[in-house]
């Protein structure tokens, strides 16, 4: 096998004396939708920032594309090609749409800006309609897909997503997953997706992986993971 | 319907004269011995007991007035607070209408000086008029440096007065240098360093305070809010006790006399041969130079006015736009947040560096009074009252706050004796003015006088992002 697009490797991340993560090994191959889930606290949102530098491992290893980045710099890991929507969106709320999107492309030295907008009005066309709006006075859908759509204006191959769904309708999280699973299908992006929405998270990914209060428990395919009686019991419970 | 709206309102009114007339009524009782009676002493020693009843009555009204103001406008209940904005005129002064009030606005500020001449009836009365303008454009300018930091990057920066007090200082040591003069002395001629000074140290002093605010910038990168404003307002005071103590090189409080004036690129404003009058064929005068000032002051102030408008477009300014809004989101697009603020930091210290230098050639003399917290404060409201990041929110509160503050004094009215009597002024209480103009300020138009910004870039026409409009939420 092809050596994997992000590995983390015993990494331990502390806040002052508490641990949120004791060690966790995890990989994430070109071209694949992974997913983490687990209970709220397990340390999902930390192993995600982890991966971009704040804040830092303590011990263990990451690596992208082969190349160390445990050490570098937040704003140089996500000049590598990695693009991040965070936890709570974080869009800009005083720019408009524009502007944000703008913001995204900030790295990308807007070579490709006209045509990127265009991708992400096919993919959002709601986007299209608020383009001179505030970011803070869209609908929490919107706000999601202007993150997601922020994150995608630098042309990342690794998208770092989490809990897209936070918050939102069925039908929106459908559509959202959906461009997801179209980006990754058609463009070949690869994404690492943390979600508390375990089935529908489960369904979309190639492969997955369970965080229990700061270790990973179990990991393999979606499909597989559906079906584990441990997964049904925690996450699936009365889900769909 | 309609009668029910009359009776409320009408109930409204009712109730809002009640209560002013009640609050009138208390002021004038309270104020009656604390104001009413005044104990002087008399032409023989002994005290004297004065009555000022006229001026209890004048506190009881404007409590009065004021309550009832308040009632019909800001107390009104939600109901009255609409998306309207409150000053059209001024909201509209942001947007694409006030792109044909700009040609005006600058045609006014060029020829200000020549109003203000013919206004006054000559050179010499029209000196007062000047000077005012030359101090208004000189808190416009440090409005708009301190506006990088605290509008556009979202720094809140208290101790900005201590740019302005490097560039007045660096300028002050430089231009009275005797070393230095004498160095030009022996290669350029003797008078080079008296006449071109200025025009050397104003980028200098430009450089160092921006040197300075990357060097306040690297300690307090960690900082945000609360704790960056103590730390900043600390440094103010840190430089304003170094000027004062280190005595060596400035003087102590005593400050430094010797700094040579403006000269008209390398003319001197002098009355002999080779002058400024001189050489033009006018009759001297010394209001040359003051005039010569304002437009110095004035391309300074349209400097900063430019390059802000450019720095917004370029890709730093709008990451300090990002910035202002959510540093990890920023962080998660690849912005470099350390560089970001520090660039925010010097570049403002640097026109408050311009400012200082421009400070020091006018007045000719540098104090470590001048640079009091007092002043960043003004600034600092300036840039509030403004709407920040609003420029020309932010130069037309300085024109208001600064204007309105020297205005104070022309109010000889007030010392009538059956007022406040002959030994009263006005500005003294200006702060006091101040302070209400503040507090109504942010009553009426919470985001300051020019809310709206504009998109810094448009994709084929320009819509208005209004700030009356947006309720600011994250979910
Ligand atoms: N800045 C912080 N300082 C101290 N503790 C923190 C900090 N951020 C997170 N934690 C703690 O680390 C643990 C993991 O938090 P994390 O945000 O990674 O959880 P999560 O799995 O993303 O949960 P959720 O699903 O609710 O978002 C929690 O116990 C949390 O309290
Ligand atoms: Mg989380």
């Amino acid at each position: 096998m092809s050596k994997p697009m992000l590995s983390v490797a015993g990494v331990k991340t502390q806040y002052g004396k508490i641990i949120a993560l004791h060690g966790v090994d995890l990989d994430v191959n070109e071209g694949e939708i992974v997913t983490l889930i687990g209970a709220n606290g397990a340390g999902k949102s930390t192993l995600m920032m982890t991966i971009c530098g704040t804040p830092r491992a303590s011990e263990g290893r990451i690596l992208f594309e082969g190349r160390d980045i445990t050490h570098m710099p937040t704003h140089e890991i996500m000049r590598l090609k990695i693009a991040q929507s965070p936890e709570g969106r974080r869009i800009f709320p005083r720019m408009t749409v524009y502007e944000n999107l703008q913001m995204g492309a900030a790295m990308d030295d807007y070579a490709h800006f006209e045509g990127d907008l265009e991708r992400m009005f096919d993919m959002f066309p709601r986007l299209k309609e608020r383009l001179h709006q505030r970011g803070g006075t869209l609908s929490g859908g919107e706000q999601q897909m202007l993150a997601i759509a922020r994150a995608l204006m630098s042309r990342p191959r690794l998208l770092l997503l989490d809990e897209p769904s936070l918050g939102l309708a069925p039908l929106v999280v459908r559509q959202i997953f959906d461009v997801i699973r179209e980006l990754n299908a058609i463009e070949g992006l690869t994404v690492f997706l943390v979600e508390q929405n375990a089935y529908h998270a489960l369904k979309l990914a190639h492969r997955g992986y369970v965080l229990v209060n700061g270790s990973i428990t179990m990991a393999g395919t979606g499909r597989e993971l559906l079906e584990s009686p441990e997964v049904k019991a925690a996450y699936l419970e009365g889900g769909a | 319907m309609h009668e029910a709206t009359a009776a409320a309102s009408s109930g409204l009114l009712a109730r809002a004269l009640k209560d002013a007339a009640a609050s009138a009524a208390i002021t004038a009782l309270l104020l009656v011995p604390l104001v009413g009676m005044h104990a002087t002493e008399g032409p023989s020693g002994a005290l004297v007991l004065k009555y000022r009843f006229g001026l209890v009555a004048i506190f009881a009204l404007l409590v009065g007035g004021l309550r009832l103001g308040l009632h019909l406008t800001v107390w009104r209940g939600d109901s009255a607070r609409g998306a309207a904005p409150r000053f059209p005129a001024l909201a509209r002064l942001a947007g694409p209408a006030g792109d044909a009030a700009k040609p005006v606005f600058f045609a006014v500020l060029l020829l200000y000086p020549l109003l203000a001449v013919l206004g006054s009836g000559g050179l010499g009365p029209s000196r007062y008029w000047i000077d005012l303008g030359i101090y208004i454009l000189t808190y416009v300018m440090l409005g708009w440096g301190l506006n990088i930091v605290v509008g556009l990057a979202g720094l809140l920066d208290l101790g900005y007065v201590a740019f302005y007090a490097v560039g007045a200082y660096t300028f002050a040591l430089l231009a009275g240098s005797v070393p230095i003069s004498d160095f030009f002395a022996g290669t350029l001629g003797a008078d080079f360093w008296r006449l071109w000074s200025f025009w050397v140290c104003l980028p200098l002093s430009g450089l160092l305070a921006a040197l300075w605010g990357v060097i306040l910038g690297f300690p307090v990168l960690r900082l945000r809010g609360d704790y960056l404003a103590i730390v900043t307002l600390a440094f103010g005071e840190i430089i304003r006790l170094v000027l004062i103590n280190w005595v060596d090189l400035t003087n102590g409080g005593a400050g430094i006399a010797s700094i040579p004036p403006i000269s008209f690129f390398g003319i001197p404003f002098s009355s002999g041969e080779g002058g400024f009058a001189n050489l033009f064929g006018l009759e001297f005068n010394p209001m040359h130079r003051n005039i010569f000032l304002y437009f110095v002051i004035l391309a300074l102030a349209a400097l900063t006015a430019v390059a802000t408008i450019r720095l917004r477009r370029m890709p730093v300014g709008r990451a300090w736009e990002a910035l202002r809004e959510d540093e990890i989101a920023c962080r998660s697009l690849g912005i470099n947040t350390t560089l970001t603020k520090l660039t925010a930091f010097s570049i403002g210290a640097m026109f408050g560096g311009f400012a200082g230098a421009f400070f020091a050639v006018r007045i000719r003399f540098v104090s470590p009074e001048s640079f009091t917290f007092m002043e960043s404060a003004v600034i600092l409201a300036i840039v509030v009252l403004g709407g920040m990041g609003s420029q020309i929110g932010v130069a037309v509160s300085a024109i208001l706050l600064i204007g309105g503050m020297e205005m104070l004094r022309n109010l000889t009215f007030l010392k009538d004796p059956w007022l406040f009597g002959p030994d009263f002024d006005p500005s003294l209480y200006r702060m006091l003015i101040f302070g209400f103009a503040m507090v109504a300020v942010m009553a009426w138009r919470p985001r300051g006088l020019v809310s709206s910004r504009l998109a810094t870039i448009f994709l084929k026409e320009r819509k208005k992002v209004s700030g009356d409009l947006v309720r600011e939420g994250h979910g």
